[in-house]
């Protein structure tokens, strides 16, 4: 099986695995315990479908790595997830409109992943999408109530807009993983997916009376690529403590 | 156990024939087995003893969430760190469940949250000790959620109905989360020597926390006969103690740890094990304030609460706004 | 502003086509995320197929003070139990 295949799919699962992370630092902490819970049921869903993901990367590749040893025992350098995902978690604010961006290019690539010609590709999308929907329908309420909510709430998620619009771009970008991605029908094109993203993401905020940066604002990018913010290195640092402290213990 | 030292009122415990009017009707019902409702007549001692019964039971679900919520960050597998993140998230769900029994009882979750914040309303001593490896995880889970089974069990019988009720979903959603504690132990006792030590340690260190929780002796407490002829409190402090002891040491031993105190030995004569003296001393400085974690604890409550303030605030402005917007539209 | 998102009563109809069932209450700033909520706290173990949520202050219930002339009349009304009517051990289907 091919290294680009491998790659792809360590994307979709470091997407997951670490935006899952960051959701789970909220837990006790919430500001509300009925949204504590729900954000926990969130990123009990991303795990799980990291935990598929990283699976098959680990099958596909034969290298006897299983979804652990590609958690816990990569670099910085080796994860390929998006920028958006390893930003810290700020305020509240920040997080659920990190979590918004995320589940709208999130809801479109599963979709898209949905027609995968690989069956296994598919019916973990399948499995993911009814979760993400769910995902999606949350952070895009929140987003509204919380826009159209009171003058702070409102300037404490257009900044928070404003701050992570640049991290969005990077997930409309198509490098050569992508592209072989598409060759082989088993993945999307993520060009694509950046119309319909910018209509929705449009359509929400407005509703939620924020306003929408410059599409063509300038974007981060190098996630994808292994090349991260300083965010990332100290969330590998805790998460992979245990298992860089005791190698080969069995937990 | 969760609900500490918990204040009645009473003086003195009258009998069923000291009693007149609604009072004896009231003690009636709890005697014949009859579950007490929110609209029921009640007396004013056990509406207030039951809300502060149940609101430090949810305090401590809810504190209770942070020394296990140290670890879901660093839980060692991605399996653990799914069973973790759920087991922390039901124990929201039982503060929740809790907070909700109390409020039948005409006190609002705001006003209990204000009570722990202000240091007024208790919770669990137990809560106050910090987590300090991945071991400990695992004890909290075998010996602390193990306590509060034996705690909770008999609550599912007790007199007021809307706390029976939440009894009996918090045990039901808690049933797995000794056996998750006992899992971790098992794997780290039979892991490497590093491991096993970091199991032994952490017994060590829970051990004697544990019993406390139970709290003192009160065979010859006025308060502890009052809930308990309320229906509220249905076995003493030393018996559960003593179920706890019981049903952990063969536990213990099949894992192949120690526990902490030389004077632990079994009493064929009673059928029970005998254990050495518990440092009430240490267990009253806790409940005052002095614990290893009572600051950190309260400060991440108070933080979590002040700096929700704005996004609780939001929604409720957006909902008046959407209400406002179709009467508007109606008109 | 200090206030409290009011709070809301949770019926859920589980899989098995009975009936909605009270599971308890939770705090919300709206119906619509009483459901949200509903959803997220009490089906986390695939509870239910349905959710109801009631503002808890709209549930109308009766006094516990009438509790006899409400419900003890029917203790009488014995006949409207089919175990009023001893049936013959030979007849069948009954």
């Amino acid at each position: 099986m091919s290294n680009d295949t491998v790659q792809y799919l360590l994307r979709l699962g470091d997407n997951a695995l670490i935006l899952s992370h960051r959701l789970s630092e909220w837990c006790g902490k919430g500001p509300a315990l009925e949204e504590d819970m729900a954000l926990a049921n969130t990123a009990l869903d991303l795990l799980g479908q990291a935990r598929l993901w990283l699976s098959y990367a680990g099958e596909l590749e034969d290298a006897g790595r299983d979804e652990d040893a590609l958690a816990y025992r990569r670099n910085d350098r080796q994860f390929c997830n998006l920028l958006l995902v390893e930003r810290p978690n700020g305020s509240y604010a920040d997080t659920m409109v990190r979590q918004f961006f995320f589940d709208a290019w999130h809801h479109l690539a599963l979709q898209g992943l949905c027609r995968s010609a690989d069956e296994r590709i598919a019916g973990i999308a399948a499995k993911a999408i009814k979760e993400v929907e769910y995902h999606l329908r949350r952070s895009s309420d929140l987003v509204v109530r919380l826009g159209d909510g009171t003058a702070q709430s409102q300037k404490m998620m257009q900044r928070a807009v404003d701050e992570l619009w640049t991290y969005t771009g990077e997930m409309f970008e198509s490098d050569g993983v992508d592209e072989q991605a598409v060759v082989a029908g088993i993945g999307f094109d993520p060009v694509a997916l950046r119309e319909p993203w910018l209509s929705y993401v449009r359509e929400v905020l407005s509703e939620a009376t924020l306003r929408i940066p410059p599409a063509d604002a300038f974007m981060q990018k190098g996630g994808k690529q292994g090349r991260h913010t300083e965010a990332l290195s100290y969330l590998l640092g805790e998460m992979q403590y245990l298992q860089r402290a005791y190698p080969g213990a069995q937990w | 156990m969760y609900a500490q030292l918990v204040e009645t009122g009473s003086t003195r415990l009258r009998k069923l024939d000291e009693l007149s009017g609604d009072e004896r009707r009231f003690q009636e019902r709890i005697d014949a087995g009859i579950k007490i409702e929110p609209k029921d007549w009640m007396p004013e001692g056990y509406r207030k003893t039951l809300i502060r019964q149940i609101s430090q039971h949810a305090h401590s679900e809810i504190v209770g969430q942070l020394p296990e919520g140290n670890w879901i960050t660093r839980a060692p597998t991605l399996k653990r760190k799914a069973i973790l993140l759920a087991k922390v998230q039901d124990e929201a769900g039982h503060g929740l469940y809790l907070y909700s029994a109390a409020e039948t009882l005409g006190v609002s979750r705001d006003q209990m949250i204000d009570d722990l914040h202000s240091g007024k309303a208790k919770y669990s001593s137990i809560f106050n000790y910090p987590t300090l490896s991945w071991a400990d995880i695992g004890a909290i889970g075998w010996l602390v959620d193990g306590s509060a089974i034996v705690n909770q069990i008999p609550l599912c019988r007790c007199s007021y109905g809307p706390y029976a009720r939440a009894m009996v979903r918090v045990c039901k959603e808690e049933s797995f989360h000794q056996r998750q504690g006992f899992d971790i132990m098992m794997a780290l006792c039979r892991g490497t020597p590093e491991q096993k030590a970091m199991a032994q340690d952490a017994l060590n260190r829970w051990w004697w926390p544990c019993l406390m929780m139970f709290g003192p002796s009160d065979a010859e407490s006025v308060n502890s006969a009052q809930s308990a002829q309320w229906g509220i409190k249905l076995f003493s402090n030393d018996e559960l103690r003593q179920k706890m002891v019981d049903q952990t040491v063969p536990q213990a031993e099949y894992l192949g740890l120690t526990i902490p105190d030389p004077d632990l030995k079994w009493n064929e004569e009673k059928g029970h094990y005998d254990y050495g003296a518990i440092e009430w001393a240490e267990f009253y400085n806790v409940v005052k304030g002095n614990g290893p974690c009572n600051r950190d604890r309260l400060k991440a409550r108070v933080d979590a609460h002040e700096n929700g303030a704005w996004f609780r605030d939001a929604l409720l402005a957006y909902a008046d706004k959407q209400a406002q917007r179709s009467t508007a539209a109606a008109a | 502003m200090k206030k409290e998102w009011p709070l809301w009563e949770v019926f859920i109809r589980s899989q098995h086509g009975l009936a909605h069932k009270h599971v308890g209450s939770l705090h919300a700033s709206d119906a619509e995320m009483a459901i949200n909520h509903a959803r997220d706290v009490y089906t986390r173990r695939n509870e239910g197929v349905s959710i109801w949520v009631v503002r808890s202050a709209d549930v109308v219930a009766s006094s516990p003070d009438e509790k006899a002339p409400l419900f003890e009349p029917a203790n009488s009304k014995v006949y409207r139990h089919p175990t009023f009517f001893p049936m013959p051990e030979e007849i069948k289907h009954i």
